[in-house]
Parts: C-alpha cells; structure tokens; sequence
C-alpha cells in the first residue's frame, strides 16, 4: 500500500524527468488504483525491479510517438526501435532512482528490463498498482507503481 | 571516458560536453567493459553511471582509483539520495550529478571536476 506522499515522490519524479531532459513540461492526470492486477501498457515499457525496503516494480509506458519526440527533444537523431527501448528504461530507471531522495538507500532498483511490442507480457506482481497518468504535448504514457 | 549502460546518456554526454580540453577517448556500457577500456586509453576524467549490469558503478570506481589514483570521476546518476552520493565519494569519485541533467548542469559538474586538478 502506498500511501498518498509517497505517490507524490512519482508524480513529482516523471514532471521533474520532462522538464529538465525535454524541457518542456507534462501534466500528470489523477493517479487510480488498479486491483485486478492488469494495469495496463502502451507499445513500450521500461520495468525496474525493486527489492530491499519495498519490493514490487516500478514501470514506465509509452506509445513510440511520444518516445520518438522525446528523443529528438534531447538532440538525438537515431530515433531506432533500439533507441526507443533504450529511452522508456531510461525514463523508468530515472524515476525509480530519483525516488530514493524520499525512501532511502534500501530502495533498490534494478536495471531495466524493456517490453516491446507485446502488451500481454507487462504484468504486476501484486493485485493493486496505482497508475499515474501522464500527458505530454499530444501523446499519453503511464507510470505504474506496484509496491508491497 | 564514459560509463553507462545506456546509450541515449552516452552520446548525450559526448554531444553536450562543450569543454575545450576534453576529448571522449572511449565510451562503455558497464563496469567491466568500463575497467578494460580505461586500461588501454588511460583517461583523465571519467564520467560513471551507478546502476549497470555485470559490475557496477561503485564498485567500479574503486577498481579505477585502484589503477590510477589521480583519475577524476564524475558520477552520473538518478541514485538522488545523499548515501549513495557519500558512499561513490567515499570510494574515490569527485563529484555526483543526479539524472536528469541539462546540459548546463553537465558541463558545470565537469568543470568543478577539473578545477580540482
């Protein structure tokens, strides 16, 4: 269960990633709570493992458009499948670390691990993640936080 | 020399590093690869991710000090709480930058880093 300040930490992590490395800011919709363990994903997602003090994942989504504009926000010109997957750990392993400002050094992330082109493969390992919405210039994403 | 397992941040650094006296000698995508590099190009700076796969960040920065003492590492990081920053320190880095970072804040940790030389 994740309590409300704690969600904060996220919101505040995927406003902040926008900001400095696009430089142009997203707004985040209401954060919900899924409890039938299917939160949901977009084309790609970076999943960060956590163990330590909490244990669950943390996963960013997207759609390939807003991962390419992104990518070309940050001068970079190889916009390849392989850069995509690169940027949605990126952005996933940026959050989760930033967030040991607030949990500590026993909020241990893991490197990424990035599902491509197959939904069904994004899973959360508990029933109840909260999902926190995410709108930047046109497109949608989501940040999912699935911790015990 | 620079250090991260992610590619995106690899040439993000080499393409906003605007400073003069620096030159990229090599890049690498985690702590081993990162010690036999550094071995073969003997860098003065280098910037190093924490979180990689086969050897990490800190622990790599103690296997380069272990070659050349005088190295100058900068870490670059999204690991944001203070423990981390003191251990990689500790261990002989620095300077710390936390992900995400502009490029401004880049060129301006790496000029702290050399006016310690």
């Amino acid at each position: 269960m994740l309590k409300e300040e704690e969600i904060r930490t996220f919101i505040d992590g995927a406003t902040n990633y926008f900001e400095i490395s696009a430089q142009q800011a997203a707004t985040v919709g209401s954060p919900y709570l899924v409890t039938d363990g299917n939160p949901g994903a977009y084309e790609y997602t970076g999943v960060i493992g956590i163990s330590g003090s909490r244990k669950g994942v943390v996963y960013f989504s997207a759609p390939r458009g807003m991962l390419t504009v992104l990518l070309m926000r940050m001068q970079e010109t190889d916009t390849s499948d392989e850069n995509i997957k690169d940027l949605v750990g990126e952005v996933a392993n940026t959050i989760s670390g930033n967030a040991r400002r607030d949990f500590g050094k026993n909020f241990v992330i893991s490197v990424p691990t990035v599902i491509a082109h197959d939904l069904n493969k994004v899973t959360a390992p508990h029933s109840r993640s909260y999902v926190i919405p995410i709108n930047w210039r046109t497109h949608s994403a989501k940040l999912v936080v699935c911790l015990e | 020399m620079i250090v991260d397992d992610s590619n995106i941040i690899r040439r993000r650094i080499e393409r906003s590093q605007q400073i003069a006296r620096l030159e990229v000698v090599g890049a690498a995508s985690n702590g081993r690869e990162a010690v036999e590099l550094f071995r073969r190009t003997q860098p003065d700076v280098v910037t190093m991710d924490l979180t990689m796969p086969e050897m990490d960040g800190v622990e790599c920065v103690q296997e380069l000090v272990a070659i050349n003492s005088k190295v100058l590492i900068l870490v670059v990081s999204a690991l944001a709480d203070k423990a981390t920053a003191v251990d990689a320190i500790e261990k002989g880095a620095n300077g710390f930058l936390c992900k995400p970072f502009t490029d401004r804040q880049l060129n301006e940790a790496l000029e702290e880093l050399l006016s310690e030389a």
